[in-house]
């Protein structure tokens, strides 16, 4: 039976894994949506109208957190029970931290000299540490079924995606 | 030109259920109402066969109302009852609107939204914007031929919750039912997608009369989506006529002119500005009221100097947009150029520079958006098969969050997320013993809650005293299609809640709309209790031809029992629907809600299933 609480990779027809065939993602996105979306619904009753949104939002919500492989390696740790919010105290490698470090330095200093070139150049090695890291969860999850290591890259990642979003909003000030 | 559509026999709606359902462009400049006939989509005219209504009304002192052209007339004459450009004040503090100080209205900075002082008395925009919403309805009702079942109003893709929520208010005033609110640049590209059946990456440059809209779309076929979507909600072909009024000002060595005079150097600004699209020099001669003479050539190399730099100014949204969608201009196939600004040459020269294309003109930039907005209230109304339909997936243009400690913003829902949307985020109190907590729901894209729009403060309050941290507020944000938020807050170990429909701030009080309503039904124009009899008799009818049709093919979805349960509520629901008693159909269509939730829900698991019966089974490998 369908319902809302179950899990966003059986809402869509797929297996239970990191890995994922991004174009079936869409495709079952897409055809859940024609059927649910409130366009469809406005001319009917209201009980049906308050159900096509609930599912609609459900739908993106599913959709949005299987398609980037953060929020997908993060979903996928929740349903295993591993919460990696709540270990974020434990220590992270001294070189990841120290690499942090380095890396807020050079935005920093980016910013202040308001250097357009040298943030791009952060911005293109951050995402490339980004895909190192995205292949690293993928094989914990997958391969290794190593929870503790995966939600350690899960961090991590939301650090470079921190990081990422800082980047962008500085090359947004300098242009206005 | 469209297509007439011809479907199987038994799959396209019968012609007596053609339901009357119009798209209307709400302009800062000019309106239109536009609807699909015949598979046709086409723009209404007035008795005169013109199509454009000029975004003004015109209050005069006998009570009348003039709107359009007739007021338009008014605009140099009384300039302080003549209200044009109301679209910019719409959702608007009075420090929020920029020129304020060359509009010659006597303005009344309410609570919330500025109100205008006019010799018909203290007017809110969302009254003026009724009062052009009306004069469309009329047009199309009389056009049409009967009742409007719903329209399809657009809005600018980066209105906020204040503007649109205002506008939906206006709607609701001028007694239109209101399918969907639909972004602008979204309707241009349903009409520009459907007509020339394109496929990939677009964007759609919308410069009107007030505001600047930037939107990427990746069209497919049947399929709309929005990937992100940027804009300047007070950037427009106004602030074009506005410099062109200062040089005016300055190489005529005139200092403050009367409201009069302004109007009229304004006026004239905005034909220079017109006439310079195909002329390279425009002369202006005139003698103001003050005695001054203004003799002046304009030249285009001059016009296009004192403006360049509002053009540059909309290419920082495009450069945003595409940052958010993450793509380059060169990923982008075609560029639509969407609303009267952008006939100006030079505007379409430099937004081709930056895409390293030429931009799509061969769309009427003025009646692109209406025309997208009767295909898709065509829709909504429920006139095509299913499966002709389109999808169309749009997103929220600016971040939604809430104040926490020290002003700063939590954001909740960022900004491009696909609406419908919800998120929930918990909090916690701040003291020991705390038992009231108050939400101040914010939006915009600072990280200071000073430099967001504030949208609305509650108070969840029965908090449980506990010590500071231990509660946990639960606090969730709800997006709908029409890009309108609600807000709802619990407390999670008690079960205290509270909820708001996102309003008080920047909107209208219900009370207000409701005094309105009464007041605008004083003048005589409408019989307020008949108009909302028959609301609730279409209401049920509408209610109960849609579950007749629901029976007839998901009937089997329900046991003997509930059937019969259902009937009952039918029978009395019609039975309601026959007498002349607004409350008694209002509750039995409540109730029948409540007694059709069980089915709907059915159904929609079923259609849920069905859609994913496409995909084999034996490419689930688990």
């Amino acid at each position: 039976m369908l319902d809302l609480k179950q899990d966003y990779f059986a809402l869509f027809g797929l297996p239970v894994s990191f890995a994922i065939d991004v174009a079936r993602l869409e495709q079952a996105y897409l055809d859940i949506q024609a059927k649910v979306h409130p366009d469809r619904f406005a001319h009917l009753p209201d009980a049906d109208k308050r159900l096509s949104m609930q599912w609609a939002t459900h739908a993106n919500e599913a959709f949005r957190t299987l398609k980037t492989p953060l929020a997908r390696g993060q979903y996928l740790l929740e349903m295993q029970g591993v919460d990696p919010a709540f270990e974020t105290n434990t220590a992270m490698s001294p070189e990841f931290l120290m690499e942090q470090m380095e890396w807020r330095e050079a935005l920093g200093e980016a910013r202040e000299a308001a250097d357009e070139d040298t943030l791009e150049e952060l911005s293109q090695r951050l995402r490339a540490s980004s895909r190192d890291l995205v292949a690293r969860l993928a094989s914990a999850l997958d391969e290794r079924k190593d929870l503790a290591l995966a939600a350690d890259t899960v961090r991590r990642l939301k650090f470079l995606e921190k990081l990422q979003h800082e980047i962008n909003d500085a090359l947004t000030a300098l242009e206005s | 030109m469209a297509l007439l559509q011809i479907s199987e026999p038994g799959m396209s709606t019968e012609p007596h259920q053609h339901r009357l359902a119009v798209g209307i462009d709400l302009g800062t400049t000019n309106s239109l109402v536009a609807t699909v006939r015949n598979g046709v989509p086409q723009c209404l005219q007035d008795d005169e066969g013109k199509t454009l209504l000029p975004s003004i009304v015109h209050y005069l002192p006998d009570g009348h109302i003039a709107v359009g052209r007739k007021a338009q007339a008014a605009l140099a004459i009384d300039p302080r009852n003549t209200i044009a450009s109301v679209k910019r004040l719409m959702g608007r503090g009075l420090k929020d609107v920029s020129h304020v100080e060359t509009m010659p209205y006597d303005f009344v900075d309410a609570e919330g939204m500025v109100r205008l002082r006019t010799v018909q008395g203290v007017k809110s925009p969302v009254e003026v914007s009724a009062e052009i919403l009306r004069d469309l309805r009329i047009r199309a009702e009389r056009s049409l031929g009967g009742e409007l079942t719903g329209v399809v109003i657009t809005v600018p893709a980066y209105f906020d919750d204040a503007q649109r929520q205002a506008t939906k208010d206006a709607a609701r005033l001028a007694g239109l039912n209101v399918l969907r609110l639909l972004n602008e640049p979204t309707a241009a590209a349903i009409a520009y997608g459907l007509e020339n059946a394109s496929e990939g990456v677009y964007a759609v440059y919308d410069l009107g009369g007030g505001t600047f809209d930037i939107s990427i779309l990746r069209l497919s076929r049947g399929v709309f989506e929005v990937v992100a979507t940027n804009g300047d909600a007070s950037l427009g072909g106004d602030d074009f006529d506005h410099r062109l009024f200062c040089w005016m000002l300055e190489n005529a060595s005139i200092s403050l002119p009367s409201d009069r005079d302004s109007r009229r150097l304004l006026i004239k600004a905005r034909e220079v500005k017109e006439r310079l699209t195909l002329d390279e020099s425009v002369p202006v001669r005139m003698t103001l009221e003050s005695g001054d003479e203004v003799d002046l050539v304009v030249h285009r190399d001059v016009f296009v100097d004192i403006t360049r730099n509002l053009v540059s100014k909309t290419l920082k949204p495009v450069r945003k947009a595409l940052r958010d969608a993450g793509l380059e201009p060169e990923e982008v196939k075609g560029v639509v150029m969407v609303g009267g600004a952008t006939r100006m040459p030079h505007v379409q020269q430099m937004v081709g520079e930056f895409f390293g294309q030429a931009p799509l003109t061969n769309l009427d930039p003025d009646t692109v958006v209406a025309i997208g907005a009767a295909m898709q209230a065509n829709v909504l109304a429920g006139n095509r098969a299913a499966e002709e339909e389109w999808l169309l997936l749009d997103v929220i243009p600016l971040s939604l969050g809430i104040e926490t400690m020290g002003g700063l913003v939590e954001k909740i829902i960022p900004r491009n997320s696909t609406i419908p949307t919800a998120r929930a985020q918990d909090f916690t109190t701040f003291k020991d013993g705390q038992t009231a907590m108050v939400c101040h729901v914010v939006q915009g894209e600072r990280e200071l809650v000073s430099a967001c729009r504030s949208l609305a403060r509650f108070e969840l309050r029965g908090i449980p005293p506990m010590v500071a941290g231990a509660a946990r507020i639960r606090v969730t944000f709800q997006v709908d299609a029409d890009g309108l938020l609600s807000v709802s807050a619990r407390e999670q170990t008690t079960g205290v809640e509270a909820r708001v429909e996102v309003k008080p701030s920047y909107g209208l009080a219900d009370h207000e709309i409701a005094d309105m309503l009464k007041s605008g039904f004083e003048h005589a124009r409408d019989d307020m209790e008949a108009r909302s009899l028959k609301e609730q008799q279409v209401e049920a009818e509408r209610v109960l031809e849609a579950t007749e049709r629901a029976l007839a093919s998901d009937g089997s979805l329900l046991d003997a029992a509930e059937r019969a349960a259902l009937d009952t509520a039918i029978a009395a629901l019609r039975e309601a629907a026959q007498g002349q008693d607004v409350r008694a159909i209002k509750i039995q269509l409540e109730s029948f809600n409540r007694a059709s939730n069980e089915f709907a829900s059915r159904r929609m698991d079923k259609s849920i299933r069905g859609a994913l019966a496409g995909h084999k089974i034996e490419d689930l490998r688990i």
